[in-house]
């Protein structure tokens, strides 16, 4: 149930521009709202991506989220990588590690 | 008969949001070449409308009520969903034929229960087939959905009864309509792995696509296809509901797995429709 709210935190914010404002200005009140755990929260106020994927948040979801605390696109998917590399598998949804976190692209290999 | 195209096409934020970090430019262009030429074909089949069967990605739908499949009747739908400069694709309303998808829905539901929605934003799933197919968002559109996020999944043989429920729709409307499919293959987007691509499992689902063998397209488990072709291979149901709308074999017309930086295999094709 919790990954569930934790994704529907996400899914609320990356819709909502009233909600975008109060993540800006009054976050733990909008997350009072939701019914998460304290790593969720911290996650969620630190913007930690790796460790929200490790949590198991969709990407379809999360990368709309880093996209809104401005964090470029390769450095999205190692934030993912070093989250792994500090927490461990991801531990629910739809996710598990099917690699190893390689990189598969030229365009990022050589940036 | 009055469905007048039936294909498929790629879609993926990267193929207009990263267009210019791609390294290997002439593959992009010559894909792109490839859907300027199915825009031209399905203008010369001169629809009055163009059905897009998508895999939707939270835009609409999440888990407190996610419909296997859904159909958009609403006069008009507007996107993108996510920030424009990031797909760069500017925001813009398409419009929808509010009378001609309560129709297709009613004659759908005689034989597959399908969700139906008044109101839709449009993601980088229509968005990006959109910007090549009608650039000037003038070609009426209605949006299909087939949940391709995450377990539980429609099954494939449900998929197939879907398509097949299309076809019959279109064939009790005059209206001249065409129908694309839009997914990914094997892909693992928005994920470390982002960018790897299972050619081999791509193009062996293509050859099923292009053999028109349905038995084999629908022997894919969901728990293999997850295995080999990742969380974003669940989309083939979006291909094999055009399939089924088609009933013909595959042209295909593009493929290469060579734009990782796309994060998706791109595939560009047209079906003999029968």
């Amino acid at each position: 149930m919790s990954l569930y709210q934790l994704q529907k935190f996400l899914y609320v914010l990356n819709r909502d521009q009233a909600s975008q404002r109060r993540y800006r200005d009054e976050i733990h009140e909008l997350l009072n709202d939701f019914d998460l755990t304290d790593e969720e929260r911290q996650a969620l106020v630190e913007g930690d991506i790796g460790l929200l994927y490790v949590l198991g948040v969709n990407g379809q979801i999360l990368m709309h989220f880093a996209a809104f605390l401005g964090i470029e696109w390769f450095d999205y998917l190692e934030l993912m990588r070093e989250g792994i590399r500090k927490h461990g598998p991801v531990r629910a949804g739809v996710y598990a590690m099917t690699g190893g976190g390689e990189r598969f692209t030229q365009e990022e290999k050589t940036r | 008969m009055s469905l007048v195209y039936a294909g498929v096409l790629s879609h993926a934020p990267g193929i207009t949001g990263r267009a210019d970090l791609v390294r290997d430019v002439s593959i992009r262009n010559e894909f792109y070449e490839k859907l300027d030429r199915q825009r031209k074909e399905i203008e010369e089949m001169q629809p009055d409308v163009l059905v897009v069967v998508a895999a939707e990605h939270f835009a609409n739908f999440f888990m407190n009520n996610m419909p296997a499949f859904c159909v958009g009747i609403g006069e008009e739908h507007a996107g993108p969903i996510e920030d424009p400069e990031w797909l760069k694709i500017p925001y813009t309303t398409v419009p929808g034929n509010a009378d001609l998808g309560n129709r297709l829905c009613t004659e759908i539901m005689k034989s597959v229960d399908v969700a139906y929605a008044e109101e839709w934003k449009l993601d980088h799933g229509i968005m990006v087939p959109l910007h090549f197919l009608t650039p000037r968002y003038d070609l009426p559109v209605i949006p299909v959905n087939i949940n391709c996020q995450g377990p539980p999944l429609a099954p494939l043989h449900r998929v197939w009864a879907f398509g097949q429920a299309l076809k019959r729709a279109c064939g009790t409307v005059p209206e001249r309509v065409a129908v694309v499919g839009t997914g990914g293959i094997s892909h693992w987007p928005a994920t470390p792995d982002s960018g790897k691509i299972n050619a081999e499992w791509d193009v062996e689902f293509l050859d099923r696509l292009r053999r028109a063998d349905k038995k084999a397209l629908l022997s894919y488990t969901d728990e293999a296809t997850y295995r080999e072709a990742g969380q974003g291979g669940f989309e083939i149901r979006t291909f094999i509901a055009a399939a089924a709308a088609a009933g013909g074999p595959l042209n295909l017309q593009f493929y290469t797995a060579k734009l990782p930086i796309f994060a998706v295999g791109c595939t560009v094709g047209r079906f003999e429709i029968l």
